[in-house]
């Protein structure tokens, strides 16, 4: 919501002095938040300049220009040889003789937008001339401003050629941008912001003038008739409980509305129309009430309030047909003929237009809900259903039909109808028992009584003193009974009232008093895990990384996911940023992928990366409807339950990505290259973070992973961890991936649960280490995890560990089989192991190796 | 003088001779002297200790009378003590320049590039997350966790946002497909308030941390996908003071002791009463505008771009747990009393770090990370 600080100080006494800087920081302290600083960035010179001639250039770059020459008084370039202004316009919307907005170079337009002659075009242009949105008028750019039309024939016949353009249009003027939150809807008008600087300034006696203090006539029975009918009310409020008609007669149509109120509507925001329209909307700035004016020789019966029927049509003054829905609410024309969507938008056939002489006028308050919904549905944002929704003053419409009723006779010359009509069924508020005490007990600040009452007096309330119908133990005085002013329905219960008397007496003044809780445990395991499992992925070099966990219908296929897999069933976004990633990431490895194709394409080659986050598995039956149910109480469990089996699995996963060199060629000698043991051995590490041992497995059938080279890893416990190793080929193809890529992904909530308990402590053996080696032949097929769990099955209790330090396939060992190097390590507890003893565990453990396997020892 | 021997050989007997053992120490001192390096030094003794004329004359003493022995023997013995301290002598400081030469000769350009291994890096984010969350952490909060994909009650019936509300709408918020099936893609950490008060008795202290959702395309300012902390706090005689310090407190902790902030009345669904934080602008320093032109040329000052001119930038909302929210949650609000406080970690860490661009954040090019390290 805009205010120009001239309109606000017709209404309320300014501080002495005050800039926009300045009237924006009251409204800030009110909890108005500052949105933008508009006007007083102009200056000169900006004047009235008259088109002499112009001719039509066509350019390279396929833009027509119109080289001009412009008459602009006394300030012309070079006046004393009567050479006209010659200036360059991109615009064609103007004809010679047409009075315009010029630019002379010195002057400086809004956004510090220095203007100087330059050549441009081949020619040398002594200034521009003007669109709204250079000067900051508005946001029109279509084309530049013709006086004319833009001021209306009478007003453009007071101007002349060199007359200075910014005291004309006002743009010296500041306006200020405040932002209105939703509960503050009478913000949305001078009448409201008045108040609230006001009150910003502490509310001095006699400082502030109600715009919509003027007197109204009673309601007569010769007014036009007016039904309010609401079969179907929304949440047990009826459509439309005020509504007030007003008839103004004789009307003359070609009157322009005065220069004044043109330019307060253009420096809120609004272009001027015509004289009944602009008076609405001026009104409506004013007062904060929305208007319609209506034609009234195109209206034939009463005017009937309802709900649309099935199927019905109304075309709005935007030339938009639309189908209603039974829950919008219509103004009709005798009950039959939709006039408008009630509190949203007129329509066109009792649109006002240049030969309408009696006008309408209707000042009506509507459910917010209501309009709220009718907006929305119709995706119609209006300056009505703006105000609407967020609640109208319901004792506002009399004097807002006044006031247009005044203007309108003023300034059209018409003839106000001594018919009234006020349909009223608001209802009362309701007081509200406030405990003077509590703003103090809830800000944590002294507030007395006075000031307390003080505050809600200035706000319009009514306060009485509580004794009357307090039944409650306390002592006496301990409450009042305030009514809230009809402008503020957002007023209802105690820390509303809390909230207004901090806000009056300044949240500044709100003392800061550090909360001491007692009973922290800290980071929980599952916290501590996490980043436990970052930091050992960044020891281990790689570079943690963020994704949107959108990804393609289509990634399920190109990672070779078979028909079957769990990752296939996917929580699809019923509204997605884009159709081309509709689905959530049901592994963090599709997602990251992304990230790979990213920093390859800027050029990286040895790439680490990883990301830890959720993926989202809401497996292939799961049922997604989670109830919704009220929020009077607590729901009971089994709702919650319900609430909580709705929802997919979202475990923590983190997956790691690496291509390239894993150790760097250079002066040193080669670089190694990245392969699947660098990931699996980057599970080991994140495991040995959290001291658990990984157990190996290979597993051939695990997309996206090369089923030669993915390893299935798992807890000595047979519990699943996740995958790790290099990724098929095909996969890597079919997403534009480097050769070669190497990935893991991990289930850190099982990390998370098996590290959950204190690792208990194992004595350890200072006796010296006795080492064995030992070849063994085996087949090719056996796994290098087969013959060592072998091994360490024969090896006895003093095993300490075994080390495959050499793999030998070739002519020596012969077709299909190969040589594994292992050595043993052996220490005891409390002795020193013989040789004899030692090469015994070595023989058991081979005997072993041979049992299972058929190992060979070489 | 000794008497003559029986066996007396005139020629060795000079060997024995003051002036002659004199003589082969002295050269003795002048071969260890000369030896440039522990070799000759070897060579040096063999010549003139184990060999040479010293080693004769003690082989000598035996073949003089006794008389004469113990006179022959002193002097001998002293003559061997002097070369054996010499040669030692000598032998350190030889070991001591060996020692040097080999350092020296061992030496390598230490500035040649090393970076054999990747060096990992934190994303500045998760980072700024865990500072956020380790200030609170030690002031007594905990820290807790819930599902991105969420529950419409959790999301906003629970927080006060009614059906009508217009954040549910789709042009805000991701609906989970069917769009009629409850569930979101939470736009909030809200949800996990609601949650914690579901679980757990007051007095409550937590802060939620994660990862958001709105419809907003990526853009310089925007990304769809961001993270927020919220602050959360049930307990008997809370009050907007005990809000405003444990606000205070976490800018300190976050932006140092100096940080200019203002708070304002605003309005959210969830609070009542509510309060807006606002930071002075970092680049502006609160004047609202900014120069461009390097001569300072009055006309070319125009509105600052990071605060739009106000000389302010949005921290986040807060305010007092609305009674609805306590009471949708079973806490007797007659009892206690909340406050909840909020803002986005993509802002923090820009204020902090002068990220200025969002799609830094979001995209993933390591050289982001990078610059961070482990620590924000």
């Amino acid at each position: 919501m805009r205010i120009p600080l001239s309109w606000l100080a017709d209404h309320v006494d300014l501080a002495p002095g005050a800039t926009g800087r300045d009237v924006a920081a009251a409204f800030v302290s009110v909890g108005l938040e500052e949105e933008d600083l508009h006007g007083g960035d102009v200056t000169g010179p900006i004047v009235v300049g008259r088109v002499l001639s112009f001719s039509d250039e066509p350019q390279k770059n396929g833009k027509v220009i119109r080289w001009c020459t412009v008459d602009v008084g006394p300030h012309g370039q070079m006046e004393s040889e009567r050479i006209a202004q010659e200036i360059v316009c991109g615009a064609h919307n103007f004809e010679v003789g047409d009075l315009v907005v010029v630019v002379l170079p010195g002057a400086v337009l809004p956004g510090g937008f220095a203007i100087a002659a330059r050549k441009t075009y081949g020619h040398v242009s002594h200034g521009m001339i003007c669109a709204e949105d250079e000067l900051g008028l508005g946001t029109d750019h279509a084309g530049i401003i013709v006086l004319d039309t833009y001021l209306g024939a009478d007003a453009a016949a007071e101007v002349r050629p060199g007359d200075d353009a910014i005291a004309l249009l006002g743009l010296a003027e500041e306006v200020v941008e405040v932002n209105v939150t939703p509960d503050r809807g009478y913000c949305f008008s001078v009448r409201g912001l008045a108040r609230e600087y006001w009150h910003a300034l502490g509310s001095p006696e006699g400082g502030f003038r109600d715009p919509a203090a003027v007197p109204t006539p009673a309601p007569s029975p010769t007014g036009y008739a007016v039904e309010l009918t609401d079969e179907t009310p929304l949440e047990d409020r009826t459509g439309c409980d005020r509504f007030v008609t007003r008839v103004v007669r004789g009307v003359d149509p070609t009157r322009p509305s005065p220069a004044w109120m043109q330019q307060r509507l253009t420096q809120m925001g609004m272009r001027p129309i015509s004289l009944a329209v602009d008076i609405t909307n001026y009104v409506m700035l004013a007062v904060g009430q929305p208007l319609h004016a209506y034609d009234l020789a195109k209206l034939s019966g009463p005017i009937v309030v309802r709900r649309a029927r099935p199927g019905e049509h109304l075309t709005t003054l935007d030339a938009v047909d639309r189908t209603l829905d039974p829950e919008d609410l219509l103004i009709t024309d005798g009950g039959e003929v939709p006039l408008a969507l009630a509190g949203v938008m007129g329509g066109a056939t009792s649109e006002i237009d240049a030969s309408t002489t009696d006008v309408l006028v209707e000042a009506a308050h509507f459910d917010p809900t209501t309009i709220a919904r009718s907006s929305r549905r119709h995706k119609l944002i209006s300056e009505a259903s703006k105000r609407f929704e967020r609640g109208v003053d319901p004792d506002l419409a009399p004097a807002a039909a006044q006031l247009v009723v005044d203007l309108l006779v003023e300034h059209g010359g018409g003839t106000a109808d001594p018919g009234v009509t006020d349909v009223d069924r608001t209802s009362r508020r309701a007081a509200y028992l406030l405990e003077v005490d509590l703003p103090s007990r809830l800000v944590g600040h002294r507030y007395p009584r006075e000031r307390v009452v003080e505050i809600l007096r200035d706000l319009g309330c009514t306060v009485v003193d509580g004794s009357v119908v307090d039944a409650s133990d306390g002592p006496k005085g301990a409450h009042v009974l305030v009514t809230s002013p009809s402008w503020r329905p957002d007023l209802v219960d105690g820390p509303d009232y809390v909230e207004e008397v901090a806000r009056v007496n300044g949240y500044d003044n709100i003392p800061s008093v550090t909360p001491t809780p007692t009973r922290g445990r800290g980071l929980t395991h599952a916290q501590r895990v996490g980043r436990l499992v970052a930091n050992a992925l960044v020891g281990r070099g790689a570079t943690e990384v963020l994704t949107y966990p959108f990804v393609a219908e289509s990634l399920a296929d190109a990672f070779g996911l078979a028909a079957d897999d769990e990752r296939r069933s996917a929580t699809r976004v019923a509204n997605p940023l884009s159709d081309e990633a509709p689905l959530m990431r049901t592994s963090v490895l599709a997602s990251l992928v992304e990230a790979l194709r990213r920093n390859v394409s800027r050029g990286q080659k040895d790439i680490a990366i990883f990301e830890l986050g959720s993926v989202t598995l809401p497996g292939p039956d799961s049922e997604h409807t989670a109830p919704v149910p009220g929020v009077e109480r607590r729901p009971d469990p089994e709702t919650v339950a319900a609430i909580e089996a709705a929802l997919p699995r979202q475990p923590r996963h983190v997956a790691v990505v690496e291509v390239g060199e894993a150790e760097r060629a250079g002066w040193w000698g080669p670089g190694r290259a990245v392969d699947w043991s660098d990931l699996v051995d980057a599970a080991r590490a994140v495991a040995a973070a959290l001291a658990l041992e990984l157990t190996v497995e290979a597993d051939p059938d695990h997309a996206p992973w090369h089923p030669g080279r993915c390893a299935r890893i798992s807890l000595p416990d047979g519990t699943l961890v996740g995958h790790a190793g290099e990724l098929h080929p095909k996969v890597l193809a079919t997403l534009g991936l480097p050769p070669r890529t190497c990935a893991a992904e991990l289930d850190v909530e099982v990390l998370t649960v098996a590290s959950a308990s204190a690792t208990r402590f194992e004595a350890f053996s200072t006796f010296p280490l006795a080492f064995t080696d030992v070849a063994l032949v085996v087949d090719a097929v056996v796994t290098a995890a087969e013959v060592e769990t072998a091994l360490r099955s024969g090896a006895g209790e003093w095993l300490e560990s075994v080390t495959l330090f050499d793999v030998y396939a070739g002519d020596q060992v012969g077709a299909g089989l190969k040589s594994l190097a292992y050595r043993l390590a052996f220490r005891a507890d409390g002795r020193t192991l013989t040789t004899e003893e030692v090469n015994g565990f070595r023989d058991a453990a081979v005997a072993a190796a041979s049992a299972a396997v058929g190992a060979v020892q070489r | 003088m000794s008497g003559p021997n029986k066996q007396y050989d005139p020629v060795e007997v000079a060997t024995l001779d003051p002036a002659h053992l004199d003589a082969a120490v002295t050269a003795a001192f002048a071969a260890f002297a000369a030896a440039g390096s522990l070799e000759e030094l070897k060579t040096a003794r063999l010549a003139h200790v184990d060999k040479g004329a010293v080693a004769a004359a003690k082989r000598e003493i035996g073949a003089l009378p006794p008389s004469a022995k113990a006179d022959a023997g002193k002097r001998v013995g002293a003559a061997l003590a002097e070369l054996g301290r010499a040669l030692a002598a000598r032998t350190v400081e030889l070991e001591a320049e060996r020692d040097r030469r080999i350092l020296v000769e061992e030496a390598v350009d230490v500035t040649m590039p090393v970076g054999r291994r990747a060096l990992g890096a934190r994303h500045p984010l998760t980072l700024t997350t865990q500072r956020l969350q380790d200030a609170f952490v030690g002031m007594g909060w905990e820290v807790v966790e819930g599902p991105e994909v969420e529950s419409e009650w959790m999301n906003f019936d629970a927080l006060n946002l009614g059906k009508d509300h217009p954040a549910r709408q789709m042009q805000d918020t991701f609906f989970v497909d069917p769009p009629d099936g409850g569930l979101v893609l939470r736009t909030q950490t809200s949800p996990v308030q609601i949650r914690t008060m579901l679980d757990r008795e007051p007095p409550i202290y937590v802060v939620s941390t994660g990862k958001v959702f709105r419809t907003d395309e990526l853009d310089a300012t925007h990304t769809p996908v961001f993270h927020q902390i919220e602050a959360l706090a049930v307990d008997k005689g809370l009050t907007m003071a005990h809000l405003r310090g444990a606000i205070d407190h976490f800018v300190r902790v976050m932006f140092g002791e100096g940080t200019r902030t203002r708070v304002r009345a605003s309005y959210f669904p969830f609070t009542e009463p509510s309060m807006e934080t606002d930071f002075v602008c970092f680049a502006c320093h609160g004047d609202g505008r900014t120069n461009d032109a390097p001569d300072g040329a009055p006309e070319l000052l125009r509105a600052c771009r990071t605060c739009g001119g106000s000389g302010w930038i949005e921290l986040g909302g807060s305010g007092m747990v609305n009674r609805k929210v306590l009471t949708a949650c079973g806490i007797d609000p007659d009892v206690y009393t909340g406050f909840a406080f909020g803002l986005g970690i993509e802002r923090a860490l820009q204020l902090r770090s002068g990220v200025t661009d969002m799609r830094d954040i979001v995209e993933g090019d390591v050289r982001f990370s990078q610059q961070f390290g482990m620590e924000v």
